[in-house]
């Protein structure tokens, strides 16, 4: 199964690599993980999404606190949360058959961000499946993929459930081998 | 200044240069010995040395001094040291230091790098030893401002010795050692160890394991090395004790309960004992004791004690359910947790499974190897049954990898904890000479004793010469059976007797003792054994015994690797085999 931990990292160099390194050890495929600033100052927030087996959840988590660098490590993998990738794609376009990428645009919500006599740039924003939507849908056309530029998942858990929450309101936050005491809080289901 | 004067009072703020603050904050973290060898990226730090009451040894491989860091670490349960020069020195530090992780040993590496000016531009010797030892270290730090100096190498020292340990890596440019800063060894103090936030002991779990302890018809304890981290050795004993529950030990485990305590039936696993091995798959429950269920263990997990229930008491979460799913985790510090555990238990009578097993050991003892009768040859077993016996269980042993290193395990019973010093999941050969010489620079007025095969302490052997230097008493005991035994036996079994490239051509080790003027003999026949083992130990100085042992000898039982735990090999047993009175 897909297991999506977001993780709490110090803001140094190497550490991305221990990161890399500590999945690599394990025998464990890295499907995507993206980088950047988190509000906590120092500290670089990561979405890691890997391919590994059901029970893999607990040892990935624990192997990623042994890292000193690492200071936090949520699993959210099948919680409640908002999900979003973001991609840049470049298209054959010309004065001839430019609207109808237009109007795919509207129907996806993305947007156009640079147009040129030969190709256009479009921006969309969402889940995985709407992404690979429109990239299916453009190859259907006369209008050729030529780049695609994916910044992997970003993950948040839907209401206040960072385990620094949960920790902070005495929850336990140690998976048992159950999911069952994970949405310890109501949850607010919304429509992607 | 002069060497034993303290320079540099850790209050009194001074400037100093980077390879003064290195040496300053390991006298500051009681650091008395560090094994080492010298090369340009680390001659700052060498320079300085004098000045500091330090005692360097000078290995002569960068192997043997992290080997020696580690055995001096396994013995004194202090954390030991090694420090080598930029690139090879570096890069040959990598095999001790992966034998250190996989065994869970504290230690500190320090190593010199190119001047932080050319790093990255492949420089003489520069090589990325950070990047290496990576995935071998608990945590490494690349430093390169002498500032940065002290507080790294105080964060290694308490990284490696806190929660389940390990070796800690600190490369330091030449240029960090050369500049100067102000030396604040208290300002340096790492900021307080956080233990790993998945640890998890509560009352519920406590209870729940404790009513499994209390139902239980066929409890084993399973017992290792985290029983020596942890200093839980009391804890075990009287948890066996007060509920009568008989112990297998792992190999890393032997010394942290007492080999004749009369509820330890004997190591468990591949060499294990047969009635251990058979006692953990008729168990109904498995309370194991930081050990971390090894494939050397377990045999396969489908087939391993299938009717147990577990509790497994680890200090490591990522140990839980990796190999074996258990029933109850306590994830905590294993002294902590016994003494949290033991309350709940009042006691229990145990003594119709004692029986069983006491029963199940059937022929074992008359298969056994000492009670061979003895016709002239020497049988590895002996030797090990013989050290045994003249040196009382006390020695420090260190052994190396192979068929010899069972035997140890076998024959030789530790009654004492941090008495057997060898690699264990890692099986590093060339690990017992220099090893010894660590734990006998931890344990100087102790006997230690080297226990090596012909193949592998031919891989180390050039540290004969560091134990000519140091004069060190210390005794080796070469098992020369003219093949890389283990290896050979395994393609006895396994590959139709093709000996393909085991057969060993060695040089006369006693006249190799004697190039390094170290005193030797050799022994052919049992009967000599004694005689010059007590030479050996009346000798004021180092003693090597070349043991010319039956060459073509097996290691038994064996469970061959894929197989369950109780479809052991067992020592054929042609020919009705006869106790001896010598062992009776
Ligand atoms: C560095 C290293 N290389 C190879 C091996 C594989 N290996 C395991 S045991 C063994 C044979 C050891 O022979 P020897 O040292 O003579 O000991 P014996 O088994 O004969 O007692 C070998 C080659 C190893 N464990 N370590
Ligand atoms: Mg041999």
């Amino acid at each position: 199964m897909l297991h999506t931990f977001v993780a709490y990292v110090e803001d140094k160099p190497g550490v991305l690599t221990r990161v890399a390194s500590l999945f690599r050890r394990l025998n464990i495929n890295i499907i995507s993980l993206t980088v950047g600033r988190s509000e906590r100052t120092g500290y670089s927030r990561m979405t890691i999404v890997a391919e590994a087996s059901d029970q893999a959840g607990h040892r990935i988590r624990a192997s990623l606190y042994k890292l000193e660098d690492v200071a936090e490590v949520d699993d959210i993998s099948g919680i409640s949360a908002v999900t979003r990738e973001l991609a840049l794609i470049k298209v054959a376009a010309n004065a001839e058959n430019r609207s109808g990428v237009f109007e795919l645009a509207e129907v996806f919500r993305a947007r156009i961000v640079d147009l040129a006599p030969e190709s256009m740039m479009i921006e969309i924003t969402g889940v995985e499946s709407k992404i690979e939507g429109l990239i299916q849908v453009l190859n259907e056309r006369e209008n050729r993929v030529l780049e695609v530029c994916r910044s992997g998942k970003m993950t948040m858990r839907r209401g206040h459930h960072t385990s620094r929450v949960l920790r902070a309101m005495g929850v336990s936050s140690e998976p048992s081998a159950s999911d069952s005491d994970r949405n310890v809080l109501p949850t607010v289901e919304e429509p992607e | 200044m002069t060497h034993g004067q303290s320079e540099f009072h850790p209050e009194v703020l001074t400037r100093l240069t980077g390879a003064e603050i290195l040496w300053a904050t390991l006298v500051g973290e009681s650091v008395t010995d560090v094994f080492g060898y010298p090369g340009g990226a680390i001659l700052p730090a060498y320079d300085a040395l004098r000045k500091f009451p330090i005692r360097h040894i000078l290995v002569r491989h960068e192997q043997g001094a992290a080997h020696m860091a580690d055995g001096y670490a396994r013995a004194s349960g202090k954390v030991g040291v090694a420090i080598a020069t930029s690139g090879p020195g570096a890069t040959n530090l990598v095999t001790g230091i992966a034998t250190a992780m996989m065994d869970s040993i504290p230690m500190v590496c320090i190593t010199g790098q190119v001047s932080s000016k050319v790093l990255g531009t492949d420089a003489f010797q520069e090589i990325d030893i950070t990047g290496i030892t990576l995935p071998v270290t608990k945590h490494n730090f690349l430093v390169s401002r002498a500032e940065e100096i002290a507080p790294a190498i105080r964060a290694a020292f308490q990284i490696a010795q806190s929660g389940r340990p390990g070796p800690v890596l600190v490369d330091i440019t030449k240029d960090a050692q050369q500049a100067t800063a102000i030396f604040d060894f208290a300002g340096a103090k790492p900021r307080a160890y956080a233990p790993h936030p998945m640890l998890h002991c509560n009352d519920q779990k406590l209870h729940q394991a404790a009513e499994l302890i209390r139902k239980a018809e066929r409890p084993v304890i399973l017992a290792g090395h985290g029983i020596l981290q942890a200093r839980a050795g009391e804890q075990v004993r009287s948890l066996a004790e007060r509920m009568q529950i008989p112990i297998g030990m792992t190999l890393l485990g032997l010394g942290a309960f007492p080999a004749s305590h009369p509820l330890n039936m004997g190591m468990m696993g591949m060499h294990g004992e047969s009635w251990v091995n058979q006692a953990i798959q008729e168990a109904d429950l498995l309370i194991a004791c930081g050990m971390r269920f090894d494939d050397r263990v377990i045999g396969t997990p489908a087939t391993y004690a299938t009717k147990a229930k577990k509790i497994h008491i680890e200090i490591d979460p990522a140990e839980i359910n990796k190999n074996i799913a258990v029933d109850v985790a306590l994830v905590g510090d294993l002294r902590e947790v016994l003494e949290q555990l033991l309350p709940l238990l009042p006691g229990r009578d145990g003594s119709a499974w004692l029986r069983l097993i006491e029963a199940s050991k059937g022929t074992a003892a008359v298969r056994d190897i000492r009670n061979l009768p003895d016709s002239g040859h020497l049988y590895a077993a002996h030797v090990m049954h013989d050290l045994w016996r003249i040196t009382e269980g006390r020695a420090i042993v260190a052994t190396d990898v192979g068929q010899h290193q069972m035997w140890e395990a076998q024959y030789y019973h530790h009654d004492f904890p941090r008495t057997l010093i060898t690699s264990g999941g890692l099986g590093t050969m060339g690990f017992a000479l220099p090893a010894g010489i660590g734990a006998k620079f931890a344990c100087p007025d102790r006997e230690v004793w080297v226990i090596a095969g012909d193949g592998g302490f031919q891989m180390t052997a050039s540290e004969l010469a560091t134990i000519a230097q140091e004069k060190l008493k210390i005794h080796i005991a070469v098992i020369n059976n003219g093949y890389l035994g283990m290896v050979r036996q395994w393609q006895e079994f396994f590959y139709e007797r093709n000996y393909q490239s085991t057969p060993l051509v060695s040089p006369d080790f006693v006249k190799l003792a004697d190039a390094h003027g170290i005193r030797g003999a050799a022994v052919r026949k049992r009967a000599e054994l004694e005689n010059v083992v007590n030479e050996a130990r009346a000798h004021d100085g180092p003693f090597l015994i070349n043991f010319m042992v039956e060459q073509e000898d097996s290691v038994y039982p064996m469970i061959p690797a894929g197989s369950a735990l109780h479809e052991m090999i067992r020592r054929p047993d042609q020919n009705p085999l006869i106790e001896t009175p010598q062992d009776s």
